[in-house]
């Protein structure tokens, strides 16, 4: 179901117009009420006439999650505090918490964003929804929960902590969607298989986001759940999740490009890229009142297809996340993305997909241990076949990296399954 | 007649084995033989004791991976040059051995704790030779 055809189904020209209108009315907003900004586009001497339409959005300045942490907790925002109606932070695991503030709008904005997304994945106001999404100061728990409610569907606020709540509602509630990490949807399925619920269990969807995650490990959670599963996206400094999602087609997430207008950079040069090439995500919010921002850098590598999709939807498409710039690590002088490893030990039926790596320096070079769980059934009493195993998956990843990696096979159950955004590398260098 | 054997696959890290025997204790289930294959990485002990489905059950209950698979265990006289013969016989009939311990019951017969790469025809080639092995029951009354 499309819940606003008018605003996800628009003309290219129309949509292209709509963005040019919002964008000159943004500029001047934030020119006359963000002195951030408007300090930033003296210095370029950037006037907001300079502005006429969406094509001159590349004119503008970049905004930076270290800009949010300069101008900590409040200074970006463009409304006094009697306006702000909640404020949202980020885990401040990488330094300062990002502070971001939101109007009474920008909640509907958001709630109306979400509730497209969940209407992607099919819940309807017949639906009950766990929201198992962290609540508090994460945006993923109460961003989903407005957005759940705005469809008028039956929402049950789980947050995170307790799999085995979470799964004995699950059964008794008739939970028909759910929407959490998809790491712990993994975990999920396994108490469930541990308590012999699987077949008790009435979901149909999941709409899972907050890290990235393979095209195997969606289908891995399809098929162990027997549902239908779906990608949402979004970051608390642009919104919250609800910035994009993915249809029941696959081709990429949806984007509310009413409201976020993306644009992807080639990540050497920051130039735009073309439609289709590889690049690090921008995002304008195009409506926002409380913590507006232009041409925020979010360091998500994707790519952006503007062509209609076959749902009728004709908003543009990001493809799936290959990888964060941050979370890129340099081995052996190699690119290497957690994600790659994650898609490669997808291919390899005999192991989960929970995986930790490991770097580190020894003798002055770089050190990769990659540890993995086997399946269950594939534990065995002889060397010979574990060791079989081993070499099967150090090869798969060589493949996939380019470079080596010692691969070690650990006890079932033994890597830490998260409840939030997974923790998948230790870097053990101490380069700086 | 094939036996069951329970096999749980460990960490090189210290403490674990002991954490492994204590599961077995705390239960009650005695070991009458074992073998511990290891590599750097991990080691797969190998147990052969009085009642391998409870060790099983009571090793997962306690967040240990175990399994059971079929060995045979044969009787062998406790004297010069018997396993030789053993494997002889074995060996002529084309089945390889993938690993094998003993087991020491009385004083004058020995067992040796088998497992071939064709579990059925090795019980084949024993019967057929008049050689008698230790059934999972049987384990349980020794």
């Amino acid at each position: 179901m499309i819940w606003n055809e008018t605003k996800e189904c628009m003309s290219r020209e129309d949509m292209t117009n709509l963005q040019s209108a919002r964008l000159v009315k943004l500029v001047d907003y934030m020119y006359h009420n963000v002195p951030f900004y408007r300090k930033k586009m003296q210095a370029i001497g950037l006037m907001p006439g300079d502005i006429k339409s969406i094509e001159d959005i590349t004119k503008l300045p970049f905004t930076t999650k270290d800009d949010l942490r300069d101008n900590y907790p409040f200074g970006l925002f463009a409304v006094p505090n009697s306006q702000i109606v909640r404020i949202h932070a980020s885990s401040g695991t990488t330094g300062k918490a990002t502070v971001v503030g939101y109007t009474r709008h920008d909640l509907d904005v958001w709630a109306e964003c979400v509730a497209r997304c969940l209407s992607m994945a099919g819940v309807t106001k017949d639906d009950i929804i766990q929201i198992a999404y962290g609540y508090g100061l994460f945006t993923g728990g109460l961003g989903a929960h407005d957005g759940a409610q705005k469809i008028g569907a039956t929402v049950v606020p789980m947050s995170t902590g307790n799999s085995k709540k979470l799964t004995t509602m699950m059964v008794d509630f008739g939970a028909t969607a759910i929407a959490c990490t998809p790491s712990y949807l993994l975990h999920i399925s396994e108490v469930l298989a541990e308590e012999g619920l699987l077949d008790q269990i009435k979901l149909k969807s999941a709409i899972c986001g907050a890290e990235p995650w393979t095209e195997k490990m969606h289908h891995e959670i399809e098929s162990r759940l027997n549902i239908k599963a779906f990608d949402i996206y979004g970051l608390s400094e642009i919104m919250g999740p609800g910035v994009a999602c993915d249809c029941e087609f696959h081709r990429g997430l949806h984007v509310c490009e009413d409201h976020f207008y993306p644009e992807i950079l080639n990540p050497d040069t920051l130039a735009p890229a073309p439609d289709g090439e590889l690049g690090e995500l921008a995002f304008t919010t195009l409506t926002k009142e409380g913590i507006p921002l232009i041409r925020y850098r979010t360091k998500d590598l994707t790519s952006i297809d503007r062509t209609p999709c076959e749902c009728g939807r004709t908003s543009a498409r990001i493809s799936r996340f290959k990888g964060r710039v941050d979370d890129m690590l340099i081995i052996r002088g190699v690119n290497v993305f957690p994600s790659q490893i994650e898609a490669a030990l997808c291919e390899v039926e005999e192991v989960t997909p929970h995986y930790m790596m490991i770097v580190d320096r020894v003798n002055n070079l770089d050190t990769l241990e990659v540890q993995v769980e086997l399946d269950q059934k594939y534990y065995t009493d002889e060397i010979r076949v574990i060791e079989s195993f081993t070499k099967k998956i150090a090869h798969v990843i060589q493949q996939a990296l380019g470079i080596s990696a010692k691969v070690k096979i650990v006890e079932p159950q033994s890597l830490v399954r998260s409840q939030g955004k997974a923790v998948h590398v230790i870097d053990k260098r101490k380069l700086y | 007649m094939l036996a069951k054997q329970l096999t749980v696959f460990i960490e090189n890290r210290s403490g674990r084995l002991s954490e492994v025997l204590n599961v077995l204790k705390e239960n009650n289930v005695n070991i009458l033989s074992l073998s511990l294959a290891d590599t750097t990485e991990f080691g797969l002990l190998r147990l052969i004791v009085d009642n391998a489905a409870k060790g099983k059950e009571k090793l997962t209950e306690n967040g240990f991976s175990s399994l059971l698979s079929d060995v045979s265990i044969i009787k062998i006289l406790h004297k010069v040059g018997s396993l030789q013969e053993l494997l002889r016989i074995i060996d002529a009939n084309g089945v390889n051995i993938e690993y094998m311990y003993g087991l020491s019951i009385e004083d004058s017969t020995a067992h040796v704790v088998l497992k071939a790469s064709n579990t059925e025809k090795l019980e084949q080639i024993l019967a057929e030779n008049g050689i008698s092995t230790l059934s999972t029951e049987e384990l349980a009354n020794l």
